[in-house]
């Protein structure tokens, strides 16, 4: 995918013009940019209506740049105030359960690869089923499981704020689901590892540890960029854990996602330009990530 | 104490049949063992499996053990008397079934609709363009935003009075429409969004998998005199089929996951006649109502649902000897 850009002759037909082939050109170059304005314009819907004033929210089309005059920050400013918490704690959990989920899950992928025993399909089976597990399938033993943890904790006498203790569990929740899509990325990677060098540097009396840390670890550095791109994102983005685990909009460890979901929702309807600015708010760590590494994501989905 | 036993006598035997005569190297048995393959990789995938696998497969274990009691979300659930009660209120629930047509109907329209915008996205990516790179990214950028992001945008496109989309159908003297409040609309609705959000993702597995093609293929057709339509039919497309069969897998799993979405362009667990799938249902159930124990029995049916996948995945995985 990375530029690789592939010969197009063979798609060429000889017996056409080179009027044919022109116009041809010209219909390829409007198709896609047709699907440029088809997949950009909810989000720049969402864009200029999230500046616009009240005024010019009416007078324009609602996908029209608001005119002079027309622009006001004042949403963002509100979902800024409402967000800037969110967003914080979000980061809180999502850092550390991507690093945390891509070191187990390459540890993982080496000690399966590194096997070759009857278990070890049926181990892997395991690892890999568990990506396509639907989370509705453990949320209620999940939420039992954490109010349980939660008296235990109490009783154990481990101090921490409300808030750290949430976000304690959503790190351990999101590490959890997060190691068997790592696993499956680093071993796609680790089977194709040239495994000769390994077989030397054990027959040399190498440890199975010294040989991850000296000659896995630095051959996975690429991977790892893949898979913290892509954890980083999923998990950022999920919203059902946080909306059983965290349970209200209005605790000290709300998640972005899960304010957003209730921001600016009263009863004589929805502020929609706030939702707007709320919505951009929260896609905006995701967005950065997103166009800086495009490739290395695009790669990451590929599993 | 007497399967730990076993277990280390069969690996002892396994040991030994694969080592053939290895007993000459001069060290003892346990020192064998302790060397093993097994026991040495374990500290690596033991304790990520265990995480792992306490949180999927012991809490789908338990989730059962809940679906059978009668536990409301209060106190403790009691184990003591476990029935079928739940499922048997599950067959005779209407609205389970309209949420089982409908997540049906999800899965199909959406997992073709996506395979296919996704192959006509690919095939037009294939050819060499400018900014070919810049188009992808453009393409698959919903895919990197979260459902509740995407439904904010959508439920501001579906707004009846103020909303692109009925403005636009407006301007060939069709609609309004209430999109997201007509049950006979709504499904499509959500379902277009939805492969809005995804097709990117169809596409940048197709364009892998377009790229792996040797090029001596579209040579041997190009001097065959075939025409791009049919090189596309007879040569390309065929061998996308491992990309499909892998690309389906995932969109299925999304559009079973896809309460996200629903709870946010709907604004909450309020059910939605035309739009309520399985696991909007199971979570309005569960934490919206506190049926906890109705809430797992159908968590369970999902999870049936979504092994209907997982099986046939692992075992062509297997096969490819990807495992």
């Amino acid at each position: 995918m990375s530029g690789e850009s592939v010969s197009t002759e063979r798609h060429t037909d000889d017996r056409t013009t080179l009027a044919g082939v022109g116009l041809r050109r010209v219909g390829l170059y409007a198709t896609l940019v047709g699907l440029v304005t088809f997949y950009l314009i909810p989000i720049e819907s969402g864009l200029v209506t999230s500046i616009k004033t009240s005024e010019a929210l009416i007078n324009t089309q609602p996908f029209a740049p608001p005119g002079p005059g027309g622009v006001t920050l004042e949403k963002w400013a509100f979902a800024f105030d409402a967000l800037g918490r969110g967003m914080v704690n979000s980061l809180l959990f999502t850092i550390p359960s991507t690093i945390l989920c891509a070191i187990l899950g390459s540890m993982a992928a080496y000690g399966l690869t590194l096997v070759d025993w009857r278990g070890q399909v049926a181990v892997f089976a395991l690892f890999i089923a568990g990506i396509f597990i639907p989370y509705q399938a453990v949320i209620v033993p999940l939420t039992q499981f954490w109010s349980q943890y939660a008296m235990l904790e109490y009783r154990l006498g481990l101090i921490l704020t409300a808030r750290y203790a949430t976000i304690l569990e959503l790190i351990i929740t999101h590490t959890a689901y997060g190691i068997p899509i790592c696993t499956l990325l680093f071993r796609s990677q680790y089977k194709t590892m040239s495994w000769e060098m390994i077989e030397a540097a054990r027959l040399d009396g190498a440890s199975v540890w010294r040989i991850y840390k000296r000659i896995v670890l630095p051959l996975s550095i690429p991977m790892f960029a893949v898979v913290f791109i892509f954890q980083f994102t999923q998990i950022w983005n999920e919203f059902l854990f946080s909306l059983t685990i965290i349970g209200s909009v209005t605790d000290p460890a709300a998640s972005a996602t899960l304010i957003l979901s209730g921001l600016g929702e009263a009863l004589e309807g929805v502020d929609y330009p706030l939702r707007m600015a709320g919505a951009l708010l929260t896609a905006l760590p995701t967005l950065f990530v997103y166009l800086l590494f495009a490739d290395k994501f695009a790669e990451g989905v590929q599993i | 104490m007497n399967r730990v036993i076993a277990f280390v006598r069969r690996l002892r035997r396994e040991r030994r049949v694969r080592t053939d005569g290895g007993t000459a190297d001069g060290r003892s048995t346990a020192r064998r063992w302790l060397d093993s393959d097994v026991v040495q990789s374990a500290p690596f995938w033991g304790p990520p499996f265990l995480l792992m696998g306490f949180f999927v497969y012991a809490a789908i274990g338990w989730n059962f053990f809940l679906s059978l009691t009668t536990f409301s979300g209060f106190g403790e659930p009691d184990y003591g008397e476990l029935g079928l009660q739940n499922y048997w209120a599950m067959v005779q629930d209407p609205g389970m079934w309209a949420a089982t047509r409908n997540t049906l109907v999800l899965l199909v329209v959406f997992t073709f609709a996506c395979l296919l915008i996704g192959l006509g996205l690919a095939i037009l990516l294939d050819h060499e363009v400018r900014f070919r790179r810049s188009f992808r990214t453009i393409y698959l950028l919903p895919f990197a935003l979260s459902f509740i992001v995407t439904a904010q945008f959508w439920r501001w496109m579906y707004n009846v009075n103020a909303g692109i989309v009925n403005q636009f159908i407006g301007v060939f003297g069709l609609g309004p429409y209430n999109w997201l409040g007509n049950p006979q609309l709504v499904l499509g609705a959500v379902i277009f969004a939805l492969v809005w959000q995804f097709s990117g993702y169809t596409m940048v597995i197709y364009l892998a998998a377009l790229r792996s093609i040797p090029s001596d293929q579209y040579e041997a057709a190009k001097v065959d005199g075939a025409s791009a339509l049919r090189m596309y039919r007879r040569v390309i497309i065929p061998q996308l089929r491992p990309a499909m069969v892998s690309a389906s897998v995932v969109l299925v799993l999304f559009a079973l996951k896809a309460f996200d979405f629903l709870y946010a362009i709907f604004g909450g667990y309020r059910p939605r006649q035309g739009a309520d799938i399985l696991a909007t249902k199971m979570v309005r159930e569960a934490f919206g109502r506190s049926e906890w124990a109705y809430g797992s029995a159908i968590a369970i049916a999902l999870f049936v649902l979504s092994l209907a996948v997982i099986t046939p995945y692992l075992y062509t995985q297997y096969q490819r000897g990807n495992l």
